[in-house]
């Protein structure tokens, strides 16, 4: 029952929340959109933490998805032991990377008296639920080894599950107690998404590859003769 | 011929006393609320020094500006894709201590301090913060040289000076600095607009006005490195870039930027030029020698009939073109050719144009000896106090015949008012120096009038904006807004969660 819950029901909910959300804020509040950065306050510490974070989280977090897209070809790929070697290093070492970056951010809003003026209880909240997802992952791809072979035998199912609107429950219910609070840990994120500075995150300015470098705004319509 | 109107400015140095009545009538207006009290989007600046924030004219410090690659023109900053590499951390970007950290003072300790010995103090207390500060900089840290041996000594302008000139630059007797107030030059060719990741700054097409939307910044603060005259500034409380906004809503309303109002020196000067952004492209790529007369040739003359028929074809009406014929930023900058762009090799087009001091007049000779006796009592250009090629750097891009030709007119026009005023001059003296700077005495006795004697309609002509038929044009309801005070966003500014 409590596997249904969370592994069944969990998921929707936050998604939900997740979309609601963002839209509500999106029309009420768009001021608020922003990556609230503090390197203006302090420039030093930020570069240890944020740099081996960004780049960290964004490849792991390519990872998790690449295993759901591509099941069969992670698969195929790991057919060779040396590369599924070099596939849970590298993904180890990531997870690392990104552990450590966290722990200078963490340890810098805690310590940098300017820092500490502007941070919100969402901001510690949000650190502390990220902190987490590290822990139990690194910790899972520790203690269960070959995380990228069972990953897409299970997990992969699991998602795909979700997204047809057939969860099937039973892929996460046999799964490690660390596993489960990592995939429950997730939906909480998701869930707090909206009410955080993560929605940042959908602000990244691709657009910026292909726009002319000048913008000039009418602000009355042109009139032309 | 693509016509376009742009609310130019002129600020007189000479004129100019350094008592930041400006900065404070704009601070009072605009930047003080949490976040942005270090911001100072009008300062006041000593030189020779280094400036607010220190150093902003050092761009392999913050990468400001454009650079020419072959033939194309990109931000210093980088490639597109290089920059947004540098998103998660942009190495470039000034920090609260190239700034200053705002303070104010424990005032209530002076009533509420309990009996002792010692006379109660009011201690400095940051305003990130709230904890006592021990001040190490402020606004104005460097003010009439100031600490001149770590700030003005250490000037980017002064590095085209040989060693022995900054020596006698800095020799007690020839001590020498002038002020150098700046706003946001509202540039045609804008840096802050040209790094926006977001899109979200962008210039008014109807009065040149540079903008940043509060709603579409997210953050990114590369404007603020990408600026060379570092006017975009961070509101590390809501998360936002903030810059100068030349005070569209006085403008709007008829009335001279805040900081133009309240000069005391009547310094500033603002009005309409007319300029060709067809042009605009192949005007930034020109070498760096002729970027000033380059920038010059943009403006155009709003009385030549064809510029008048296209401005019109642009949507530029009547008392538009009336107020570009009257403006006093066209003729000091095109006419008479006297006002210079702030470090035009930034390659941005500057709209913010500096008429360059002539003080101090007397020059000192040897032994520190001021020579009153002779004809050359005013000296000469070559031999003033203020070095010329530390003069090029700030105001043409280091062509030091530019500097020297606007020199020499107000030069001329000084002499000429002496020789016709007061007789300390020759008229002879005056006529040859009218000469030879190529103007005659009914423009020297024009720039003279405009210098010294201008009425608030000479210095601020200012068109009418007639917002009442914008706002009809964009909701196509004349009642809508018809019992309100302007129209648009009444958000509050709150900080995100």
């Amino acid at each position: 029952m409590i596997d249904f819950i969370v592994f069944a029901v969990l998921p929707y909910v936050a998604l939900a929340i997740a979309i609601v959300g963002l839209i509500w804020r999106y029309r009420t509040d768009q001021f608020s959109f922003s990556s609230v950065s503090s390197q203006f306050l302090e420039n030093r510490k930020l570069f240890w933490g944020s740099v081996p974070w960004h780049y960290g989280i964004i490849l792991i977090l390519l990872g998790h998805l690449f295993g759901v897209l591509f099941p069969s070809g992670v698969m195929a790929f790991n057919g060779v032991p040396v590369r599924l070697y070099v596939l849970e290093v590298t993904g180890l070492a990531l997870g690392l990377l990104v552990l450590v970056g966290l722990v200078f951010l963490l340890l810098r809003r805690g310590t940098d008296e300017r820092i500490r003026s502007v941070t919100t209880r969402m901001d510690l909240l949000l650190l502390l639920l990220l902190l987490l997802s590290i822990i139990t992952g690194l910790g899972t791809a520790i203690f269960y080894r070959w995380g990228s072979g069972w990953y897409v035998q299970t997990a992969t199912p699991y998602l795909r599950s979700l997204f047809t609107l057939s969860p099937a429950v039973g892929y996460m219910a046999s799964m490690p107690l660390l596993v489960k609070i990592h995939a429950v840990n997730a939906s909480v994120i998701l869930a707090v998404f909206p009410f955080t500075r993560l929605v940042h995150m959908l602000s990244v300015p691709l657009a910026y590859l292909w726009r002319p470098y000048q913008i000039v705004l009418w602000g009355r319509r042109r009139i032309r003769q | 011929m693509d016509v376009r109107a742009q609310i130019a400015t002129t600020f007189h140095l000479d004129k100019c006393i350094g008592c930041h009545t400006c900065s404070l009538a704009c601070n009072n207006l605009w930047t003080s609320r949490p976040g942005t009290e270090y911001m100072w989007w009008n300062n006041v600046e000593t030189k020779p020094g280094t400036g607010y924030p220190t150093l902003w004219e050092d761009q392999d410090k913050y990468r400001g500006g454009w650079e020419l690659k072959g033939n194309s023109l990109r931000p210093r900053l980088g490639g597109r894709v290089g920059m947004l590499t540098n998103l998660f951390y942009n190495p470039y970007l000034p920090a609260m201590d190239d700034y200053y950290e705002p303070w104010t003072y424990q005032y209530d300790h002076l009533f509420n301090a309990p009996q002792g010995p010692d006379q109660p103090t009011a201690r400095p207390i940051s305003k990130v913060t709230g904890q006592y500060l021990d001040l190490e900089a402020g606004p104005n840290w460097d003010d009439d040289l100031g600490g001149s041996p770590v700030y003005a000594r250490n000037d980017v302008n002064l590095a085209k000076l040989t060693e022995t000139e900054q020596q006698a630059l800095f020799s007690i007797e020839q001590k020498v600095f002038f002020y150098l107030p700046r706003i946001c030059n509202h540039c045609l060719n804008p840096g802050c607009v040209g790094v926006c990741p977001s899109g979200a700054i962008y210039k008014r097409a109807e009065d040149g006005v540079v903008l940043v939307s509060q709603e579409k910044c997210r953050g990114w603060r590369f404007c603020v490195s990408g600026c060379p005259y570092k006017k975009p500034y961070y509101n590390w409380n809501t998360g936002k870039s903030e810059k100068c906004i030349l005070c569209y809503p006085r403008m709007e309303t008829g009335q001279a930027p805040a900081c133009f109002h309240s000069c005391v020196g009547r310094i500033r000067y603002i009005g309409v030029l007319l300029y060709d952004a067809d042009r605009i492209e192949e005007i930034t790529k020109v070498p760096e020698a002729e970027l000033v007369a380059a920038q010059r040739s943009l403006i155009l003359d709003p009385a030549d009939p064809e510029v008048i028929a296209a401005a019109k074809k642009n949507g530029i009406d009547d008392e538009w073109l009336e107020a570009a014929r009257k403006s006093p930023t066209y003729k000091f900058v095109k006419e008479w050719e006297v006002a210079l762009p702030l470090h035009s090799e930034f390659r941005t087009l500057p709209m913010l144009f500096y008429i360059p001091p002539l003080l101090p007049v007397v020059a000192t000779t040897e032994n520190g000896n001021y020579n009153v006796a002779d004809s050359e009592f005013f000296g000469s250009i070559e031999t003033s106090r203020i070095p010329i090629q530390y003069m090029a750097s700030l105001f043409s891009a280091g062509n030091e015949e530019i500097i020297k030709k606007a020199l020499r007119i107000l030069w001329a026009v000084r002499s000429s008012q002496q020789a016709s005023r007061v007789g300390l001059i020759d008229e002879d003296v005056a006529a040859a120096q009218l000469a030879e700077a190529g103007i005659t005495a009914e423009i020297a006795e024009e720039i003279s009038r405009l210098t010294a004697l201008p009425r608030v309609a000479d210095r601020y002509v200012l068109p009418p904006y007639h917002r009442e038929m914008a706002i009809e044009e964009l909701t196509g309801d004349t009642q809508q807004h018809k019992y309100e005070v302007g129209f648009g966003s009444t958000q509050s500014p709150r900080r995100g969660p």
